[in-house]
């Protein structure tokens, strides 16, 4: 199950884990705003082949 | 949207995986950076002054209006250890008997704005109350600043009038 944390926690694996961040909202609402160094990837176009750009070594956090 | 995603991440053989469920909104209303934009808009922390005088609940209201008039301003915010907003003190208070403490003469609950909310509506409801200005806080309630409508009309120009506003 993943982990589901807050704003504080998300902070901190990014500055101390080197997290990845991964806005999962489509990309007319990603282009609207998002947080610093999010990649995007929507929900409906999440396989194999779009998430290949994730370092599989590092946390990743999605919103 | 996001545990629907990071369950299927972790299908795809992903074991560190997070969720962020309060997602941006919640960041954007904790003040924190935005990236990407696509047609930019000015927002209440891009126009917020950030240099208020605050005090405690314990100061006298001489303390806070020699704060005040320190740095030429007419408000002090009443603020705790964590700079989360308890009340004001506008030119009224700060006038008042110099020897009351900020707690028992302080406006209580004044109305905030969130840093991400965009300017041009709060301007229309500002010019529509005749309010001069508005305290920024984040969604925890800690004070970032102070929107004036002189400044916020300066960066915005005329509000259109045109704008269906709900206020």
């Amino acid at each position: 199950m993943p982990t589901a944390i807050t704003r504080d926690e998300l902070q901190r694996l990014v500055h101390e884990e080197d997290a990845q961040v991964v806005d999962v909202l489509p990309a007319r609402e990603y282009a609207e705003g998002h947080l610093p160094g999010a990649v995007n990837l929507p929900l409906k176009k999440l396989d194999r082949d779009t998430a290949a750009v994730l370092d599989r070594a590092r946390p990743v956090v999605m919103y | 949207m996001s545990p629907r995603a990071a369950a299927r991440l972790e299908t795809l053989g992903f074991t560190n995986v997070y969720d962020y469920e309060a997602g941006k909104a919640d960041w954007f209303a904790a003040g924190l950076p935005r990236e990407g934009e696509a047609m930019p808009v000015l927002r209440a922390a891009d126009v917020a002054r950030t240099d208020d005088v605050t005090c405690t609940l314990a100061d006298t209201v001489a303390i806070a209006a020699e704060k005040a008039r320190e740095v030429g301003q007419n408000q002090c915010i009443v603020v705790n250890d964590e700079r989360i907003i308890l009340g004001r003190l506008r030119s009224a208070a700060l006038g008042g008997d110099p020897d009351a403490l900020a707690e028992d003469v302080m406006e209580l609950g004044p109305t905030t704005t969130r840093p991400d909310a965009e300017v041009a509506p709060i301007l229309h409801r500002m010019l529509a109350r005749d309010v001069d200005r508005i305290l920024v806080a984040t969604s925890g309630g800690r004070l970032i600043g102070t929107m004036w409508r002189t400044d916020a009309e300066h960066r915005a120009g005329e509000p259109d009038e045109e704008i269906a506003c709900d206020c």
